[in-house]
């Protein structure tokens, strides 16, 4: 049981960190974005193209198996993931937006996430990769309980970003402007507020944070074609749990929902590990839609 | 009858098994203006629940039936109907992006339910030997393909009939201008989320529906034939013949069926062995490609609903 509470934490540290570029998303530029999942497997395959062309080792500091290789092609990954979420942006949601009912564009992200997925698919073959075939050794706690360094730093790593993130939000000039578009795109843009500024910055702390969050589950976990869509309903329950639009609601969301998968996987068959997810998505959906936490801006309706 | 006409025959008949669950979608995405993300999963629960009810009984699993396959038909809408009404009840007095998340949801699920729950559903292995309708009539495959694809037109007609009436009558009207101007039709006293939670289990139902003809086709059904990817191929279809017209599905289920099959067969001519599992990625970004490109240059398909009005914001 501690055991299981211990992974969902990790885990959940995943699923946040791609939840809250979600919820952004979601919340600022007001449409479900299918495709973002697949931001997290770009992320997770430019990380490892980064390493397999610079001949760059991931590396191994301390206990932990992410060394300055590893740092060095999440950084250059993260720069290439806004360039991608920044492109699809340019070339499709751009074009729409405003133009068409939202609904279209919930419906072209997901036209974009097939591209994007089985593009990554043709490039890099079907087949799982590693960043580095290194033993890990777990840190014992207490009696029994084992934590890989990988999963305490990422755990780390979520609480440490949506701390930033929100004082972000909060405090800075640019993240006030994001709030106010998320909360009256029409009074924002009155007041001196550039949309396509807003637009940027959303996009690369989505972008970025998508990044992070599937080098992460590529080293927890194996670096595949679908690992991005495997997530994406966890990603969504934690956003809509969290409310649209709240960052540290959606940090919260990521962890109950993985701890509440992780839990649930004592009962039940590993097989229905994803029917997890949507069944905890459906409850909140039925019982509090707007989140358990209230959302910071006017939700995407 | 030479090869050639046998693989019209079962072209033709699968095309228009598609051009059934693009109706269905027709109905959802085209008349109301739902996204229904996981298509695939409807049509699973009608084809799973006709192969349930028709099946023979075996000693491993819980259903086998043996029913007649009107029986199997009927029990496939309404299984599909009662999965669409679950997901709309909770989903749409909401923002409809939740109908789609949902919906997505749904399509993931039934493929776990099916790969999983071996009692129900024969897990990976599928269900086998089930019975095709009328088959002791015929006295060779063909013939009965050759029936199979004719009762396999006559269902689809009806549908359309159907969806016709449907579409032409105040219900009809009622769903477009709920489509277009919610809080209008609200205004008029009608009530929208009422509404839409018909049209998208009628939609479901005809999912279903066209789930049970396949199984009375093939005899035959395991996860492999519900992959995601069948919900984009519907949607390509849909969007690709234009969404809101019912003639425009149709003619989207032949050519994107075709387009689909036949780089399905170049790839495989042309690809060296070592790459053909990356050949069949290429199909899947061509089906991406033209749903996106289609909503970029013509969102209204090659036959698009006719406009209402004279002039459109």
């Amino acid at each position: 049981m501690i055991q299981a509470i211990a992974d969902g934490l990790s885990t959940g540290a995943i699923i946040a960190l791609g939840a809250m570029g979600v919820t952004l998303v979601m919340g600022i530029l007001r449409f479900t974005n299918f495709a973002h999942a697949e931001y997290l497997t770009w992320g997770a395959y430019m990380a490892l193209a980064v390493l397999s062309v610079t001949g760059l080792d991931a590396g191994q500091t301390g206990p932990f198996r992410f060394g300055l290789g590893l740092v060095l092609a999440t950084v250059i990954a993260v720069v290439l993931t806004v360039a991608l979420a920044l492109a699809i942006d340019y070339l499709v949601f751009r074009r729409l937006r405003g133009r068409v009912n939202h609904i279209t564009l919930v419906f072209a992200s997901f036209g974009v996430a097939l591209i994007v997925r089985y593009s990554i698919h043709l490039i890099f073959g079907g087949a799982a990769h590693y960043y580095s075939n290194d033993l890990q050794i777990a840190w014992l706690i207490g009696d029994g309980l084992r934590v890989m360094p990988d999963q305490a730093l990422v755990f780390a790593l979520a609480l440490l970003v949506s701390v930033v993130l929100f004082l972000f939000l909060k405090y800075s000039a640019l993240g006030l402007a994001m709030r106010g578009v998320a909360e009256n795109p029409a009074l924002a843009a009155i007041n001196g507020v550039h949309f396509r500024k807003i637009l940027f910055w959303t996009w690369a702390i989505g972008g970025g944070l998508a990044a992070v969050s599937g080098v992460f589950y590529g080293m927890t976990v194996q670096i595949r074609p679908d690992m991005g869509f495997q997530l994406l309903l966890p990603i969504f329950a934690a956003a809509i749990l969290g409310g649209i639009g709240n960052v540290v609601g959606a940090l919260f969301g990521g962890f109950i929902v993985a701890l509440i998968e992780a839990i649930a996987l004592l009962w039940i068959p590993a097989g229905y590990k994803i029917a997890v997810p949507f069944v905890v998505l459906l409850l909140v959906l039925w019982l509090c839609p707007r989140g358990l936490f209230k959302g910071s801006s006017g939700g995407s309706k | 009858m030479t090869g050639l006409l046998a693989y019209f025959v079962f072209f033709a008949t699968i095309a228009t098994i598609y051009a059934i669950i693009v109706m269905g979608l027709n109905i959802q995405w085209g008349f109301t203006g739902l996204f229904n993300a996981g298509v695939v999963g409807f049509y699973a629960i009608g084809a799973y629940a006709c192969a349930i009810l028709t099946g023979p009984a075996r000693d491993t699993l819980i259903g086998g039936f043996g029913m007649p396959f009107l029986v199997g038909l009927a029990g496939a809408a309404l299984a599909a109907a009662l999965a669409g009404l679950v997901v709309a009840l909770i989903t749409l007095r909401l923002s409809e992006e939740y109908l789609a998340i949902a919906t997505f949801g749904i399509g993931l699920t039934v493929q776990l339910v099916a790969l999983n729950a071996a009692g129900l559903t024969g897990g990976a292995n599928g269900l086998y030997g089930l019975p095709r309708p009328f088959w002791s009539l015929f006295d060779s495959v063909q013939a009965f393909n050759l029936f199979y694809l004719v009762f396999v037109v006559v269902i689809g007609l009806l549908v359309w009939a159907l969806l016709a009436r449907l579409v032409r009558s105040p219900w009809g009207r009622l769903l477009r201008a709920i489509r277009e101007d919610d809080v209008a039709a609200r205004s008029l006293g009608k009530n929208p989320v009422s509404v839409r939670v018909q049209s998208f289990v009628i939609g479901s139902a005809i999912m279903g529906t066209a789930g049970a003809l396949y199984t009375g086709y093939v005899g035959f059904i395991s996860p492999i034939d519900f992959i995601p990817i069948l919900t984009f191929q519907i949607w390509a279809m849909l969007i690709v013949g234009g969404s809101g017209s019912l003639l425009g599905g149709v003619i989207g289920s032949f050519v994107i069926w075709l387009i689909w099959t036949g780089s399905g067969t170049l790839l495989s001519r042309l690809a060296p062995p070592d790459l053909q599992a990356q050949s069949s990625a290429v199909q899947v970004v061509l089906i991406g490609l033209i749903i996106v490109l289609t909503i970029l240059i013509r969102p209204r398909g090659l036959i698009g609903e006719k406009s209402a009005v004279s002039s459109k914001k």
